[in-house]
């Protein structure tokens, strides 16, 4: 994490953190009800590499980051981290949800703090300095004292990473956490993510429907079939880092769009196919933008 | 921008909103309709009820035919009996009843022990259980307080429990993530989590009380703006019915209005904007 911050001792720079998902199966319902949401998934997640997971509406993505946050347990398969299978939820693996889980009747700072603080680590002063120099990264030093509800919805968002974050994971799992925000604050967001794993370089797992967000951020892209949900294809991003908004205009870049996108196009006509229009329709507009430029 | 010159800022907006002048007009609108049926038209039926005239006269009046108004201690002695009982009885229902509520939407298994008897007592209107309250307590002022009471606790155990479960399982998973303990969650997510849902539950536990205080009080008081009405209307002395009922009223959105104001001190953390 943050080299300043970082007591010795702690190890938790550079330090493993490298998550084996392998042959992972999951079903939902009972009797013929029964449905297969998650189908023989392996992959890894790479020690200090930012990996993105992407796949078309509504093909699974939100379990997955559930049975590897330890919410929910698979079928069949294992996960492992660093060589131990995890034994449910954990602040070892934190996610930051679609949805805030701020708690609103917390300020800011409060926020922040509650993870350590409940496990009753450090005195209140020191957490409240690290909490401080956090927030002050993310550019809400001045919001310390507001409730999430006078928040911003960017704001609320960096306000959640840095909750994890104090935490000092090994993994951070990021379940499409810019949905939802207008355009403008979403490509802020992505420079704020950026600019702090670019500094930490922890274990990411970040999930979108979205092909430039997953490209623009990605060390390693994967690919997600559609339901039942594996893991159709990696591809190795060697975009120059640090990044910034610059590269979506390169050669490179394009390329990887092209490539991503004709593996996307056959999973959204599959999806399509057995009729879930959401997914086409995300391709689509993806693809408009592709036409565009 | 301090908080006074921020409330006089406040206030002048409000003056120069239609909202108190129509407030005020609602308001003369009523006390005009009731005087034109009773004092100046005498509408058959209505010859007989008090006018806002009289009433106001008797109420305002240092010597009271009927020994009531706001100079005379006997008036003030009614007040403060019903106040102290519901202050009494609503006190007693907030804490069972929001323990109560907490633990049964913390546990499952208590839930399933305890919330069906609730089911099955609620809906037993408060009138139904005056004979087994004479019956169970010694006296009558306890009977009366048990009364108030019945109707308050099914009202704030329900919503607290509501309030439970309405929270978002997000904050719980969140909560356990970041390695909180039970009694963390029960603190710092349970309590604050069901607060709106109290504090909902508080505002009707209160209109309750006052409503099931009333009739304790006209069955088995001896004191108290219940008995008073009811006493008055045997000794045929009806002004003093509609000034316990008109106190009654201003008492009753006063009580409401002060948990109102409690429960925005405890949850600022609602308003969006921050003054």
């Amino acid at each position: 994490m943050n080299e300043h911050h970082n007591p010795a001792g702690s190890g938790s720079k550079m330090q493993g953190g490298q998550m084996q998902i392998s042959a992972i199966s999951k079903y939902f319902g009972i009797g013929p009800l029964r449905k297969q949401i998650i189908n023989d998934c392996t992959f890894t997640l790479e020690s200090g590499k930012l990996t993105v997971l992407i796949g078309p509406s509504g093909c699974g993505k939100t379990t997955l980051i559930n049975l590897l946050a330890g919410y929910e347990t698979p079928d069949s398969g294992t996960i492992t981290v660093d060589g131990s299978p995890i034994k449910g939820p954990g602040k070892d693996r934190l996610v930051v949800f679609q949805e805030t889980a701020l708690f609103p009747w917390m300020t800011t700072l409060q926020n922040v703090v509650y993870g350590p603080m409940v496990r009753g680590e450090k005195d209140k002063k020191e957490l409240e300095d690290e909490a401080m120099h956090l927030l002050h990264k993310v550019g809400l030093a001045e919001f310390r004292d507001k409730y999430p509800l006078q928040l911003s919805g960017g704001m609320q968002r960096r306000c959640e990473l840095v909750r994890a974050l104090i935490n000092r994971p090994k993994i951070m799992m990021m379940d499409e956490p810019f949905r939802g925000l207008d355009a403008m604050t979403r490509e802020l967001m992505q420079e704020y993510y950026v600019r702090l794993f670019e500094e930490n370089h922890l274990t990411n797992l970040f999930i979108t429907s979205e092909l430039e967000e997953a490209i623009f951020l990605a060390d390693r892209l994967i690919i997600l079939t559609n339901r039942p949900a594996s893991a159709r294809t990696v591809i190795e991003i060697d975009l120059p880092r640090p990044r910034d908004f610059k590269i979506l205009v390169t050669k490179e870049y394009l390329h990887y769009k092209q490539n991503a996108l004709e593996i996307l196009h056959e999973e959204a006509m599959k999806a399509f196919s057995v009729g879930s229009g959401a997914a086409v329709a995300d391709f689509l507009e993806a693809y408009s933008e592709v036409k565009a430029k | 921008m301090s908080a006074i010159s921020l409330f006089f800022f406040r206030t002048k907006l409000w003056l120069k909103s239609p909202t108190p002048y129509l407030t005020l007009l609602g308001l003369t609108l009523l006390i005009l309709l009731w005087w034109l049926t009773t004092e100046v038209w005498q509408l058959p039926r209505f010859e007989k009820l008090p006018g806002p005239v009289s009433v106001f006269k008797e109420w305002v009046s240092k010597d009271p035919s009927y020994g009531i108004s706001i100079y005379m201690p006997e008036y003030y002695g009614h007040i403060w009996r019903s106040v102290l009982r519901v202050l009494q009885a609503f006190g007693l229902a907030t804490v069972l009843g929001v323990t109560l509520g907490l633990f049964m939407g913390w546990n499952k298994i208590f839930k399933d022990y305890t919330f069906p008897v609730m089911e099955i007592l609620r809906p037993i209107p408060m009138l139904a259980w005056v004979p087994l309250a004479i019956l169970m307590w010694p006296e009558r002022e306890m009977a009366i307080i048990y009364l108030t009471f019945l109707a308050s606790f099914f009202a704030t155990t329900l919503n607290t429990l509501l309030g439970v479960e309405s929270i978002d399982e997000s904050y719980f998973r969140a909560a356990r993530c970041l390695g909180a303990k039970e009694r963390h969650i029960f603190f710092r997510v349970v309590i604050p989590g069901a607060m709106p849902f109290i504090f909902t539950g508080l505002q009707i536990s209160m209109g309750v009380a006052w409503f099931s205080l009333v009739a304790g009080e006209m069955l088995a008081g001896e004191y108290g703006l219940g008995y008073l009405i009811w006493n008055s209307f045997i000794l045929v002395q009806y002004p003093v019915i509609v000034i316990a009922m008109v106190t009654l009223g201003v008492i009753g959105w006063a009580s409401s209005a002060i948990i109102r104001f409690v429960g925005t001190l405890l949850m600022k953390w609602q308003t969006r904007e921050s003054s």
